[in-house]
């Protein structure tokens, strides 16, 4: 028995009780596009692109938030650079540059204070640390419902084919049903799944 | 561009309309998931599929779902707040899907309190 023994608990962590991570690639784009969200943004695109000829999976992420001048921008892949006030360390692009690093790819950010902030993360898409994209319907519909007053553009190209989807165009076809309804959300769920599927996403 | 079906429209116009003259006289509670990286790692979206799902299987209408980003105690995430109309907010800790169901009948519809799964009842104050 060695002096700090009752110091350490050795237990092993539990195995139902994983320390936290963010799993994967969709995760993420919910992260990021809530700090767009934060700054202001009223237009958000998700672009999604999986190259398997040439091997690369691209996230791009545009925004017309407040932006941020060039040493902001910089400082932001920073973790102990935040602008929240609650805490002071900033995880979310961060992580998200690990992510990209891990599987051979990069991450870039061009932003322009006043006009918006762009986000591509580029990965090696075959590698095998590369995160797998995840369930980008919830990330969708949970961005949706939470900020139904934002426009919201996700495309999604995979082998030639694409999958897209515009709220502005849905929120017209809607009328004065908002897109948080049940009914809406349920419809939008459907579409979306089977949007990807015909895709073959991963 | 993916967009809805003319008969998925229709359907849904003619089911929403009653509920629109239902959200106008105000909303009986507002569920509040927070939603920052913290948030997101411990599995915030799946407690908010859950809230949604609640939602629809029950066809509530008149409970609004909000996201926010993180509240300052990333190690007790999943968090939510729920506000009932005229009650003060309460928030809620280190949740799965399976409290998030809970808290959603007990106290999102029923009014009780799920005292087990909460931190604390009012607002946080800010500095």
């Amino acid at each position: 028995m060695r002096w700090w023994d009752d110091c350490i608990n050795w237990e092993s962590p539990d195995e139902d009780d994983p320390v936290p991570t963010v799993q994967d690639l969709s995760l993420h784009i919910l992260d990021i596009v809530e700090n767009s969200l934060a700054a202001g943004a009223r237009q958000v695109e998700i672009r999604v692109e999986e190259n398997i000829s040439a091997d690369r999976m691209v996230i791009e992420i545009v925004d017309d938030g407040c932006g941020m001048d060039e040493e902001r921008a910089q400082k932001a892949l920073d973790p102990f650079f935040t602008t929240k006030t609650v805490r002071r360390v900033g995880l979310g692009l961060p992580l998200l540059e690990e992510a990209c690093r891990m599987s051979n790819g990069e991450l870039r950010i061009q932003s322009f204070p006043g006009k918006g902030t762009r986000v591509r993360a580029t990965f090696q898409h075959s590698h095998i640390d590369r995160k797998p994209l995840g369930n980008i319907r919830d990330t969708l519909i949970t961005l949706m419902i939470g900020h139904p007053q934002v426009d919201l553009l996700y495309e999604h190209r995979k082998e030639g084919k694409t999958f897209s989807l515009d709220t502005r165009e849905i929120k017209a076809d809607l009328g004065e049903i908002p897109l948080d309804a049940p009914q809406v959300v349920s419809a939008l769920r459907t579409l979306i799944q089977s949007g990807l599927e015909d895709l073959g996403a991963s | 561009m993916a967009k809805l079906s003319i008969e998925d429209l229709k359907k849904i116009k003619e089911s929403v309309r009653a509920a629109v003259t239902l959200r106008e006289g105000g909303y009986r509670a507002r569920v509040n998931v927070h939603m920052g990286t913290c948030g997101l790692a411990s599995g915030a979206r799946a407690v908010m599929t859950a809230v949604l799902d609640e939602i629809q299987k029950k066809d509530i209408k008149d409970v609004v779902v909000v996201t926010s980003g993180c509240a300052g105690l990333c190690n007790r995430e999943p968090m939510i707040t729920v506000e009932r109309m005229g009650e003060p907010p309460v928030k809620y800790i280190d949740l799965t899907p399976d409290k998030m169901r809970e808290i959603f009948s007990d106290h999102v519809l029923g009014g009780k309190i799920v005292e087990k799964y909460a931190l604390a009842i009012g607002s946080e104050t800010t500095f």
